[in-house]
């Protein structure tokens, strides 16, 4: 899924300012999931910001709404009647639903509630670990299933740097040495003599560094 | 002879080599590098002028090498994936090549994480072993990554870099089985030559060191192991608690923090693991990690017998 985090209070009370009206959007998908953006932190959020607004005696309303996913246009749409009545939007769904409401309702200013992290999963409640950097052209198959590219620190293609010691990262002794996983792991499976195969220059091309990526499926079209 | 520089022939030789270190300045000072390199000179075979250690802004290798080259020194360039990408490192080698250098050393470098921007956005495009092969194929094949001729236009003519090709292999960091993986990787991407971190546990280094033998490594390559010289136990103390990847035994401290004449025991140190490690089968030479104590390098290879 993708983690994302809330911003501060403070960073939001600044977007809300100028305006009056205000629609706190949530999505019912990812940041449902990590505990940042779904309908029960709506409410947090409201409330904190309707607590805050009477504190500073300011007039405030605010209305809120989740729908399912905010990263289909048919999801973001029903946030159009709500949408009239506000004046500026705070959306806690990840950059991509954010970005759907700003495209859909270009009229109106959206502002993040949240910051969108990384593509991971949820380790043990209230910690979520990063797994994926889509890069765009996996190579999971290599690497005993542990990627190299998100979880070493430097992308390494052909195993662990001089820095690596005990298992840990050299970077934060919190973070496990990817390579240390992979070879241990590609150990267990018996194939660790695979990785003295040197991996090739990666084409980035395939990652964002190829410009932003679209995919089409016309078997899918209408 | 691939580049035609002064230490592939030495090491064609046979001779035991000693290559130095030279850190260039955080300023535009190149007096300083001049400096260095005289103290240097006469007493090394070849130095290193390192790529923003530590992932600290300094002044560029190849400006920094070319000075100590017109001091008389050769110079290894260093050369980090962390900062530049395939075009600029390729840019960078056509330079330096032009300029006269031949001498590469071939590295991943320091995260930035540990430097004076920590907030930069790292590069990390390729990783040391593909430069390696990047720059062998430059080198060998007479082509650019992309698999285009190294040449101006079709009738131009092919002017490829002439290099001597090093890497540098950490017989201290984990997990120890794999080093030796590692380094075999670095050889067939095309390691002419190899430099290791400083060796201050010897057991752990015998230990990799036999690991690298059976495999037949060292006749491969030239492998050359890393000294250094510590300006205090302090020092040393920080290297053990924060440097990871280092191996620093606990004798060795106590031995420095007992010691009457603590700068004649640095010193003797130094050269009594010089002295093993010429005894070492597959040693082709030493690599005199001296950053910011330059003035002692000198004494360090007179006392162990390595002037010719």
């Amino acid at each position: 899924m993708i983690v994302a985090e809330r911003k501060t209070i403070e960073e939001i009370k600044q977007y809300i300012l100028p305006y009056k009206n205000i629609l706190l959007t949530g999505c019912g998908a990812c940041v449902t999931v990590c505990f940042s953006g779904g309908e029960k932190e709506v409410g947090i959020l409201a409330s904190q910001l309707r607590l805050l607004c009477k504190k500073e005696n300011r007039e405030i309303n605010i209305i809120e709404q989740t729908v399912k996913r905010q990263c289909e246009k048919e999801f973001t749409m029903e946030l159009e009647n709500n949408l009239k009545k506000v004046d500026a939007v705070i959306c806690l769904a990840c950059g991509a639903g954010s970005q759907f409401i700003a495209k859909y309702f270009p009229t109106k200013p959206v502002f993040p509630g949240v910051n969108t992290k990384f593509l991971g999963g949820t380790d043990e409640p209230g910690l979520w670990m990063e797994n994926c950097l889509l890069c765009g052209d996996c190579i999971l198959d290599k690497t005993g299933g542990i990627c190299p590219i998100a979880r070493c620190s430097k992308s390494l293609l052909n195993g662990p740097c001089g820095g690596s010691q005990n298992g840990k990262c050299e970077i934060d002794k919190d973070i496990d040495c990817a390579w240390q996983l992979i070879y241990d792991r590609m150990k267990l499976l018996g194939r660790e003599q695979e990785l003295e195969t040197i991996q090739p220059i990666k084409d980035w091309s395939k990652s964002r560094d190829g410009g932003p990526r679209k995919i089409v499926r016309e078997d899918l079209k209408l | 002879m691939k580049s035609n520089s002064n230490l592939e022939k030495l090491l064609e030789t046979g001779k035991f080599v000693v290559t130095g270190e030279l850190g260039p300045p955080k300023s535009a000072d190149g007096e300083t590098v001049r400096k260095k390199a005289q103290i240097l000179k006469g007493f090394i075979d070849a130095v290193n002028i390192t790529d923003n250690q530590t992932a600290i802004v300094r002044m560029s290798s190849i400006a920094a090498a070319v000075i100590v080259q017109e001091v008389g020194i050769e110079p290894v360039i260093q050369v980090v994936t962390r900062d530049r990408n395939r075009i600029a490192i390729q840019s960078d080698i056509l330079g330096a090549a032009a300029l006269g250098l031949k001498n590469v050393l071939c590295l991943t470098g320091d995260h930035q994480k540990f430097g004076n921007h920590p907030q930069s956005k790292n590069v990390f495009d390729i990783d040391g072993i593909q430069l390696i092969q990047m720059l062998k194929n430059m080198r060998d094949e007479k082509k650019f990554q992309c698999g285009e001729e190294i040449r101006n236009g079709k009738k131009e003519p092919i002017v490829e870099p002439k290099l001597f090709l090093g890497a540098a292999e950490n017989p201290f960091a984990d997990p120890l089985d794999f080093r030796v993986v590692r380094l075999a990787k670095k050889v067939s991407a095309g390691a002419d030559f190899i430099q290791t971190q400083p060796v201050f546990d010897f057991e752990r280094f015998e230990k990799w060191m036999d690991m690298v033998r059976e495999k037949g490594l060292h006749k491969m390559t030239s492998i050359l192991a890393g000294v250094m010289p510590v300006k205090s136990v302090k020092a040393l103390q920080y290297m053990k608690n924060n440097v990871p990847g280092m191996s620093i035994p606990d004798e060795l401290i106590n031995r420095l923090e007992k010691a009457t004449d603590p700068k004649e025991e640095r010193i003797k140190i130094c050269v009594e693991t010089i002295e093993k490690l010429k005894k070492t089968e597959g040693i082709r030479g030493v690599h005199i990690m001296a950053i910011e104590w330059e003035e002692i390098v000198p004494e360090i290879v007179k006392r162990a017998g390595l002037i010719h």
